[in-house]
């Protein structure tokens, strides 16, 4: 380790003991000495541990590593307890087992479902992945998983994101039409006004019919057939500025959300 | 046995639930293979969680190059799964909710979970900022459009928008920069959002037949 590494390392863990000890004694409603060192040691280590991230932004850095490889560990192994409890325990214990569902604590069914044996048994086969030599009969689970999968999402996908999006698009022109005469003397470009939602379902309707256009690539794009399909490339080009706009709002609000946890809740030079 | 009876397998649990769906007495079973699914996953978790442990042990095991991170992986692995799985720290014990407030689990969530992911994906803001200063400069008017649109959602959605366009009268309220976000969002994003969907679920009926037909085999992978 270069000398560097170990000073800065070591200044760092002097302020996370320096921070531990002052939010240990700041720790507000704790019972004992241990619930406010836990407390002290959580609310410090979440603050190291954000910094930790954040100071890639300066460099690839042994503290960012120890915090990716513990996100790593921590995660996979918060991804097994959960599906644990939730599903072998909360769901296929009280259909197959009484004895497990005493040793677990959970209520049993009242009655055996033999067919749910079927999911655990494709489980233990898909374990066999990791034997060098019957690794091959992983397969018989993975076929089940692709099966299942597409067998749900076909009807599913064919409701929601075509059926369902086609008969959306299906709206009238003339919203809240009574002549020609009612629509001019009301003309205006207010956002609830008449015309907004006339313009708006023109543009909805002529949007999905030349997007789709745009991506039917059996007829060459030229003419008026060209035409639609530059129209199309707007419309996506709007999608994809609302898309990245909304995206990056988000990680905003998050980072928002990670500064306030340092200055409130470690720091408290700001209040929630 | 490797390849016939896993196409026999996708083939049959396809077909059965597509066919369940069209009569209404076997419409259950539908919600049992997704069931089935989750349990299935579940050891998937463990494979990937066993996966982990066997190759982080391994570079521990042979000292490979920065080996001390994988100890990291490790502790934290273990000293998660141990606390989850014993529900330690659970007010309720054994008979408790996993994520109950106060559990050990919980306080691992709260503590570490959350503060990695949040920070890790509030970095990408820098990242995403930085790499549409490079891709999005107005070369074209396709990159202009996708431009304005992005600047006119990110306005609207803060107070910024509303002070600088805020005195356009009611009359002309559609330019008003949160009313144009709004706009924008509910009709030319919404058009080509739908015509990504379709595209996406056309995408998937025929993935979907390739694959209960048996015409796609890639995820079965090769037999060397």
């Amino acid at each position: 380790m270069r000398k560097s590494t170990m000073i800065v390392t070591l200044v760092v863990v002097l302020l996370f003991i320096a921070s531990w000890i002052f939010k240990t004694m700041t720790a507000p409603e704790v019972d004992s000495t241990f619930d406010a060192l836990t407390q002290g040691f959580l609310v410090t280590f979440a603050a190291f541990l954000t910094l930790a991230i954040m100071s890639f932004l300066y460099q690839d850095n042994p503290f960012y590593k120890f915090a990716e490889h513990l996100y790593v560990g921590v995660s996979a192994a918060y991804a097994m307890t959960l599906g644990f409890w939730s599903t072998l325990v909360g769901n296929l214990f009280p259909r197959v087992s009484e004895t497990l569902c005493g040793w677990f604590q959970v209520e049993f069914s009242g009655q055996h479902d033999w067919q749910f044996l079927i999911p655990p048994i494709l489980g233990i086969l898909l374990l066999m992945r990791l034997s060098p030599k019957g690794g091959w009969i992983s397969r018989w689970a993975l076929a089940f998983i692709v099966g299942t999968t597409a067998g749900l999402n076909l009807p599913r996908f064919l409701r929601s994101d075509f059926i369902e999006q086609i008969s959306g698009t299906f709206l009238p022109l003339l919203v809240d039409w009574e002549g020609f005469g009612h629509f001019f003397s009301n003309l205006s470009l207010s956002a609830s006004g008449q015309f907004v939602a006339i313009l708006s379902n023109f543009v909805i309707v002529s949007g999905v019919i030349c997007g789709l256009i745009y991506f039917f690539f059996s007829k060459e794009h030229k003419g008026a057939f060209g035409s639609a399909s530059r129209y199309g490339i707007w419309i996506l080009m709007i999608t994809f500025g609302a898309s990245f706009g909304y995206t990056v709002m988000g990680r905003i609000s998050l980072l928002v959300g990670r500064l306030t946890f340092l200055m409130d809740d470690w720091l408290g030079i700001i209040s929630g | 046995m490797k390849r016939t009876v896993p196409l026999l397998i996708t083939g049959i649990v396809g077909t059965v639930l597509i066919v369940s769906v069209l009569i209404p007495p076997a419409q259950s079973l539908g919600e049992d293979f997704s069931l089935f699914f989750d349990i299935i996953a579940v050891f998937a978790f463990f494979l990937g969680g066993g996966n982990l442990f066997r190759i982080h042990l391994k570079k521990v095991f042979h000292r490979k190059e920065d080996y001390g991170f994988s100890i990291v992986t490790l502790v934290g692995f273990l000293v998660t799964l141990t606390i989850g799985l014993f529900k330690i720290g659970n007010p309720e014990g054994i008979s408790g909710s996993i994520t109950a407030a106060g559990s050990g689990l919980q306080t691992i969530f709260v503590s570490i979970i959350t503060p990695l992911s949040s920070t890790m994906y509030a970095l990408l803001a820098f990242y995403v900022a930085s790499a549409s200063y490079r891709a999005f400069r107005a070369k074209n008017r396709e990159a202009t459009i996708l431009l304005v649109s992005a600047f006119v959602i990110l306005l609207g959605r803060t107070p910024l928008g509303m002070m600088l366009t805020g005195w356009i009268p009611e009359q002309f309220s559609i330019f008003q920069i949160p009313n144009l976000a709004v706009w924008i969002m509910n009709s030319a994003n919404l058009a080509g959002q739908r015509s990504i969907l379709i595209g996406v679920g056309l995408g998937v009926v025929a993935m979907s037949l390739r694959l209960i037909l048996g015409m796609d085999r890639t995820y079965l992978g090769s037999d060397k």
